[in-house]
């Protein structure tokens, strides 16, 4: 087992499910005997605002934050809030964004723009950048609300544990009904990143 | 048996395990989850009280009586349960009696950031302050013995990286306590001054007790490393942050058992090192007492008294260490305030109300506290529970003195109208208030994520029970009944209509409105069929639609309505001038 502390954090928008992606990621960690500490902030969580879900993997962990510029994969659920976290990743470390935009209030109201060529941007200062189409995949396994699992599982294969056993954790963390389809955009995640 | 259990979660675990039998809130961020999790327990009765004193004397009567009991609340709660709080500690326990802050540093989703561990020291009661998960519930099943054992209170201090942050714990059996006999003695539990001046005697001695106790208590220890310069004193999460940040290269004296603290053992410490620091978040608690025994060390000197720590401002501070070059894009991205739901019914009154001049409204604490977010904009104050109603009062007649010609519209929820709403009502009736207070009852504690409240008709357990008609409670407090208005507020004509009755009346008059939260699942699932959305051909994008704020809707060159977001609430179709909108399906 490696000794050191890894970092992932998960970000995105209230409502697109970092929290349950999260526990999953936490849930099967402590199953493979790692020591595990996670941090997230509800309240705001169902209002829309912005969200992020840190959790760090080790022999033994002491912080539950992870601090700028250290963490091993950012995964962004919204394009703007893998900008607005960009600074928590580590210099070279993997970055992996829906490409999905919601706009926020200032945007709908034309107080503000939503910023415009954001893939490029962040590839250029991360050349660990991945943009991936997780919402479409997770439209096209006919569940969007899956899309948690679909950058669960490049967050996974980023990690190198995608050779672990992951099932029992499904079975654990989501209703009985929902575990296949789960899975299915769990993997179909792995499959978004190249080997 | 391992577990990754949340702080709050393990605080529910421990509390069971400890045999607890009672428990009572008011569900408050961060520590709302205590009671939910006690509540699957079916051995220990859990209710969510009106308001943090009824909750904090519902516990205080069962550990009289002989019961283990628990009452959890966020920092400002216990300023509403100071009053018995402050008492209990004169009167101490029969059965053991925990009662849980949850702190706030850094206001995720609080109104101000009060360190609670300076009410230790003020009601002179025990304090513990753990530090992750494990030790959550480990620190109480300890409280509920140090409660017994010293006859007192036991603070247990939580904040939001503790409650919130998810770690590995153990997890064990329940160990049934028998619920205490009781005695009647009027000596030990009612605080008339004079038995009260006598337990003053008691409770200082107690400080001296409980003092000697924390010097050997296995809530503090200390890990010394050979050779390391710099000695490091901590509680709660800031010694899990100054831990990461300087590793095995310092040594620590971890502080649980944070009040009365163990001096000699600080003194010790303090002795064996060359350097100390005492790193702790919001204010300098443990270091004011380090400081007053004479002991020099770096602190609040160096460290922020504002917002949460990190392992990074700790190395900044402790070794001079730059912080980790962070990757910055010069693109910064627009702010995203959270905000009313698709479908919230609040909108239905805050939009004509926003409309209305001469109008001041005085918010609480709730969602209805988004309201005052641009587009909607309504809302001038938030104060505390309940201050929607009475700040209102004061606004009226200071609006009077001034010879203003304004209206006040105080601002409410149902569970905020039962927690400490009701009072000001009664305020405003008596003192002959002239203004609008208005209850917007969708029938839920819904910021907190949606507890049952007085309103609800259901138990924490989800048992039916009465439901308050609120109405009637208002007429009962002496508002006529022609000055209640009960409205739709997805019927904007009622809205207005009532906003406008409202502001013309001569007397004091109440608006109650009357959707459910748009959150509830019943609600979810009774109007999922239902959707609005935009006619091209019609649409002028005059954006009228968008000034509701409605998260579903937005222009992207052409009015988009989010389909998977709408539950159909028709507030646009109401608004919109060029009836592009249409709402189609029905309400199952």
């Amino acid at each position: 087992m490696n000794a050191k502390t890894r970092n992932v954090l998960l970000v995105g928008v209230g409502g697109q499910g970092t929290i349950l992606a999260g526990r999953v990621l936490a849930e099967g960690l402590l199953s493979f005997g790692y020591d595990v500490k996670m941090s997230e902030i509800h309240g705001m969580a169902q209002r829309g605002g912005s969200v992020s879900t840190h959790v760090r993997y080790g022999t033994k962990v002491y912080s539950p934050v992870i601090c700028r510029g250290e963490a091993d994969v950012v995964a962004a659920f919204e394009k703007m809030e893998a900008l607005r976290r960009l600074p928590y990743l580590s210099p070279g470390g993997r970055l992996i964004v829906n490409n999905h935009e919601i706009f926020p209030m200032p945007v709908i109201l034309g107080e503000a723009e939503y910023p415009r060529e954001i893939e490029k941007t962040l590839s250029a200062v991360a050349p660990g950048t991945f943009v991936v189409e997780a919402t479409k995949t997770a439209e096209d396994l006919g569940n969007t609300k899956v899309m948690n699992m679909v950058l669960l599982g490049a967050v996974v294969k980023s990690l190198g544990l995608d050779g672990m056993d992951w099932s029992g954790t499904f079975r654990a963390c989501v209703p009985p009904r929902t575990v296949e389809v789960n899975e299915r955009a769990f993997a179909a995640g792995m499959n978004l990143l190249p080997g | 048996m391992k577990a990754i259990l949340s702080g709050n979660e393990a605080v529910a675990q421990g509390a069971w395990e400890a045999g607890c039998h009672v428990a009572a809130a008011y569900p408050g961020t961060p520590g709302t989850e205590i009671l939910e999790n006690l509540g699957r327990f079916p051995e220990v009765y859990c209710e969510w009280s009106p308001n943090e004193k009824v909750a904090l004397e519902v516990a205080s009567g069962a550990s009289i009586a002989g019961a283990r009991a628990l009452s959890a609340m966020k920092h400002v709660g216990l300023n509403v349960a100071a009053d018995p709080f402050f008492t209990m500690s004169y009167i101490g326990v029969n059965g053991g009696l925990v009662i849980v802050s949850a702190d706030d540093p850094g206001l995720s989703s609080s109104q101000n950031e009060q360190d609670n561990r300076w009410y230790a020291i003020h009601a002179k009661v025990p304090m513990l302050e753990p530090s992750d998960s494990r030790e959550c519930l480990d620190f109480t099943r300890a409280a509920f013995d140090i409660s017994e054992r010293f006859d007192t209170p036991v603070l247990l201090r939580l904040t939001t990286r503790i409650c919130h942050g998810k770690s590995v714990v153990e997890t064990g059996e329940r160990v049934e306590t028998a619920v205490r006999e009781y005695r009647r003695n009027l000596a030990k539990n009612a605080m008339l001054p004079a038995f009260a001046k006598q337990k003053h005697y008691m409770v200082e001695k107690r400080l001296d007790d409980l003092r000697e106790y924390g010097e050997s208590s296995p809530l503090n220890s200390a890990e010394m490393v050979d050779g390391a310069e710099i000695g490091v004193i901590a509680s709660g999460v800031g010694y899990q942050y100054a831990r990461e940040a300087l590793g095995d290269g310092a040594s620590f004296l971890k502080i649980g058992f944070s009040w009365p603290l163990p001096r000699r053992l600080i003194r010790e410490f303090a002795s064996k090192v060359k350097i100390l620091w005492v790193v702790e978040e919001n204010d300098p608690f443990l270091e004011t007492e380090i400081r007053a025994m004479g002991i020099p060390c770096f602190g609040k000197d160096v460290l922020p008294v504002v917002d949460e720590l990190t392992p990074a401002i700790v190395a900044r501070a402790v070794l001079g260490k730059k912080l980790a070059q962070a990757l910055e894009a010069e693109l910064p991205p627009p702010n995203r305030p959270p905000l009313l739901c698709p479908g919230c019914p609040h909108r239905g009154l805050f939009f004509p109300l926003g409309k209305k001049k001469d109008v001041i409204v005085t918010g609480d604490i709730g969602c209805y506290g988004l309201g005052s977010m641009p587009p909607l904009n309504v809302g001038e104050t938030t104060i505390c529970m309940g201050a929607g109603f009475s700040a209102a009062i004061g606004f009226q007649k200071a609006g009077e003195k001034a010879g203003r010609n304004q209206k006040v519209f105080g601002i409410l929820g149902d569970s905020t109208f039962f927690h400490s709403g009701i009072t000001g009502l009664i305020d405003a009736v008596v003192n002959k208030s002239r203004g609008v207070f208005v209850i917007m009852d969708n029938r839920i504690t819904a910021m907190t994520g949606q507890q049952e409240n007085p309103g609800s008709g259901r138990t924490l357990s989800g048992e039916d029970t009465v439901a308050l008609d609120i109405p009637k409670i208002c007429e009962a407090c002496g508002v006529r009944r022609e000055n209640i208005h009960v409205v739709d507020p997805y019927d904007l004509k009622a809205s207005g209509e009532a906003v406008d009755r409202a502001w013309a009346a001569e007397e004091l008059s109440v608006i109650v409105t009357t959707r459910p939260c748009a959150l509830l699942k019943d609600v979810q699932k009774e109007r999922e069929g239902l959707k609005c959305s935009v006619d091209e051909e019609r649409c002028v994008l005059c954006g009228a639609c968008l000034n509701l704020g409605c998260p579903a809707i937005t222009k992207r060159g052409r009015i988009v309505i989010d389909q998977a977001a709408c539950n159909g609430c028709g507030l646009c179709v109401q608004v919109c001038p060029k009836k592009a909108i249409g709402r189609e399906g029905e309400a199952r």
